[in-house]
């Protein structure tokens, strides 16, 4: 692991520990805008722990290091739990949560790479990053680096044509530095994504498309880091791709409750008590 | 003409020949835009992508299973190893070229204009455009240069990259203007989108004006005349040239004024001459009337209440047929017969 890892700041914070700090992020956010895709936040969260407090090199106060792994959000409305993983990494800075969505501010709804640092690509147009992946893992190929490419994509982007498009163009190119995060929430604007296209059998159709694939409950923070270290150390010149079956609303268990919709709706007097069930459970 | 329908497919055909008993025969996909009297040049964009990239070593060359008909497999064999196959998927293509520029190569990606334009449209406004990437997209077949019907013919691709913000767009004439264009395109920040002649190339602009040089941005008057201002684009630019010599003889003197960057125009440039005294004004495009070279003319003058008689020659707003190119362009008027009889009546 590279010298200029930032787990210099946290070492002696567990990640279960960062992962409830970005659920809480994530909650103050949407509590200042009474809305905000939450249910996929919490959800996401324990990924975006292991992501950046495990297993990727960058700097806090240089985002744009050439030496960094890079960190592409395809799922722009997830923006919210990247501003949350990224306050907590020292990127942006936790006294701008509450500018969250408002006018102004460097923390849009939709997440956006000339807004906000640590922001790589301009996410929301679904099916689009790991196209984008591909080409900077090219790039990156053509630089020498060892850096790697991590692509955050929702099941939901698994309809889009063009993901897989970029699946067979990423192991034509061999690309062993590419990694497709894929969060599998089963969840999508009009319902249950399984009932929505033929996904399943997921990794095997990774596999026959020339992947390494793994699937890995998303929300086991053991089983989570486990995945991006096999990832990591494979020895294979062949992209590299990781379900996570997570739990949408996770760790806020009366929202849990209500993970039947894509845009989980929370009353503005229930904030107060999501962050209450949220506390009660927080770990050391 | 007759418009092409569902009811016309029943009616049975037989061989049509020209006056000279030649069949008509529909013009490849890979046909070069060859023409009378000029001397051509070949794969012009191939040979100056590779010249110009002996001299930056960031600029790479990426295709979606098209490198043979946009001249970019001239690249691809000089520099292997800057070469990227992407296979027939325009999709991850153009996102992948957005990749390659975020890392801060200088991607000249490569296909057919239909195909940028409408299936890749939504990835070279966000994963290029938005970004403001100095992705060079460009583009064969571009107008009425194939005779294969609407699945290849790139009538409205002008129209929908100028409604996108950030997109400089370039529609060269010749080969003149494909070897100017190339190290101008590097030397501009930003994305660009090109129409592509390719194969066999004619060059014009030199002809007609030795000192021509392509600038980015920049209007130019290759032809002066009295009576009539050409305003074209693109190889429209070659047929107006022609049909000014054709007028010539008949005692109608017309000017030819070049635009080959439709995005940003020249305004200043086509303002100044238009506003030169009571010439008839026309704009030519091989492309649809539609949000084309001719509406951007005529907002850009309007807008400075200069308001000349103002003509436009474009493809009809309408899907085009299939068939022989010399047919089709006299079909639709911007065969040099054809745009000398039109300028000629609207005197």
């Amino acid at each position: 692991m590279n010298a200029d890892h930032p787990r210099g700041i946290g070492d002696n914070v567990s990640l279960a520990r960062r992962a409830y700090n970005i659920r809480r992020k994530a909650l103050r956010m949407g509590e200042v805008q009474g809305q905000g895709y939450i249910g996929q936040a919490l959800g996401v969260a324990d990924v975006l722990a292991a992501s950046y407090f495990h297993t990727m090199s960058y700097r806090s106060d240089d985002p744009e290091w050439e030496g960094r792994d890079r960190f592409l959000l395809s799922i722009g409305h997830y923006a919210i739990a990247l501003y949350a993983v990224l306050m907590e990494a020292g990127i942006l800075p936790e006294d701008e949560l509450e500018t969250y969505g408002m006018d102004d501010s460097r923390m849009p709804m939709s997440g956006m790479a000339s807004y906000t640092p640590g922001m790589e690509i301009t996410g929301g147009s679904l099916g689009q990053g790991l196209g984008i992946a591909v080409g900077m893992a090219m790039g990156l190929k053509r630089k020498a680096s060892d850096a790697f490419v991590y692509n955050l994509m929702s099941d939901g982007e698994l309809d889009e044509g063009s993901t897989w498009e970029a699946a067979m163009a990423g192991a034509h190119h061999g690309l062993d530095n590419l990694v497709c995060l894929v969060d599998f929430n089963n969840q999508q604007a009009d319902g249950r994504s399984t009932e929505m296209s033929a996904l399943e059998p997921l990794p095997e159709k990774w596999q026959a498309f020339g992947w390494h694939c793994q699937r890995v409950d998303g929300n086991d923070l053991d089983a989570v880091t486990a995945a991006f270290d096999a990832a990591r150390a494979l020895k294979e010149p062949r992209p590299r791709c990781i379900v996570f079956d997570t739990k949408m609303c996770k760790g806020v268990p009366f929202l849990e409750a209500r993970d039947k919709n894509h845009f989980v709706r929370v009353e503005a007097d229930e904030w107060e008590k999501a962050l209450a069930e949220l506390d009660e459970r927080a770990p050391a | 003409m007759t418009a092409n329908s569902m009811a016309r497919k029943y009616e049975p055909r037989q061989v049509l020949r020209r006056a000279d008993g030649q069949k008509l025969t529909t013009s490849a996909m890979i046909a070069s835009l060859e023409a009378e009297g000029y001397e051509s040049v070949r794969a012009p964009f191939g040979n100056a992508l590779v010249d110009l990239a002996k001299t930056n070593d960031k600029v790479v060359g990426i295709t979606a299973d098209l490198s043979k008909y946009t001249d970019l497999h001239v690249f691809a064999e000089a520099m292997p190893d800057r070469f990227y196959q992407m296979g027939m998927a325009e999709q991850v293509m153009l996102s992948a070229a957005a990749g390659l520029a975020r890392e801060g190569f200088m991607p000249f990606a490569t296909t057919y204009a239909v195909f940028a334009s409408r299936r890749a449209y939504d990835f070279i406004a966000m994963a290029i455009a938005e970004e403001n990437l100095p992705v060079r997209i460009v583009c064969a077949l571009p107008g009425l240069t194939t005779g294969y019907g609407p699945s290849h013919q790139a009538t409205e691709d002008l129209a929908i990259f100028r409604g996108l913000p950030n997109m400089t767009i370039v529609d060269p004439c010749d080969a003149d203007d494909v070897m100017g264009m190339v190290p101008a395109l590097a030397a501009h920040d930003g994305p660009t989108y090109s129409r592509l002649p390719r194969g066999n190339v004619p060059k014009v602009l030199t002809k007609h004006k030795p000192d021509y040089r392509f600038e980015l941005g920049k209007a130019q008057t290759i032809r002066e005349g009295r009576d009539v201002l050409v305003i074209s684009t693109g190889f429209m630019t070659m047929r107006a040239l022609d049909a000014a010599v054709k007028l010539e003889a008949e005692n109608v003197d017309v000017g030819v004024l070049h635009v080959p960057t439709i995005k940003p125009l020249d305004v200043e440039t086509i303002a100044a001459e238009a506003a030169k005294g009571g010439r008839l004004v026309v704009t030519a495009e091989n492309h649809t009337v539609v949000g084309g070279l001719g509406e951007a003319v005529a907002a850009a003058l309007l807008t400075r209440g200069i308001a000349p008689t103002f003509r436009m020659i474009g493809l009809p707003d309408e899907f085009l047929e299939a068939g022989a190119l010399p047919t089709l362009h006299d079909m639709y008027g911007i065969s040099v017969d054809k745009v000398a009889e039109r300028i000629k009546a609207w005197l």
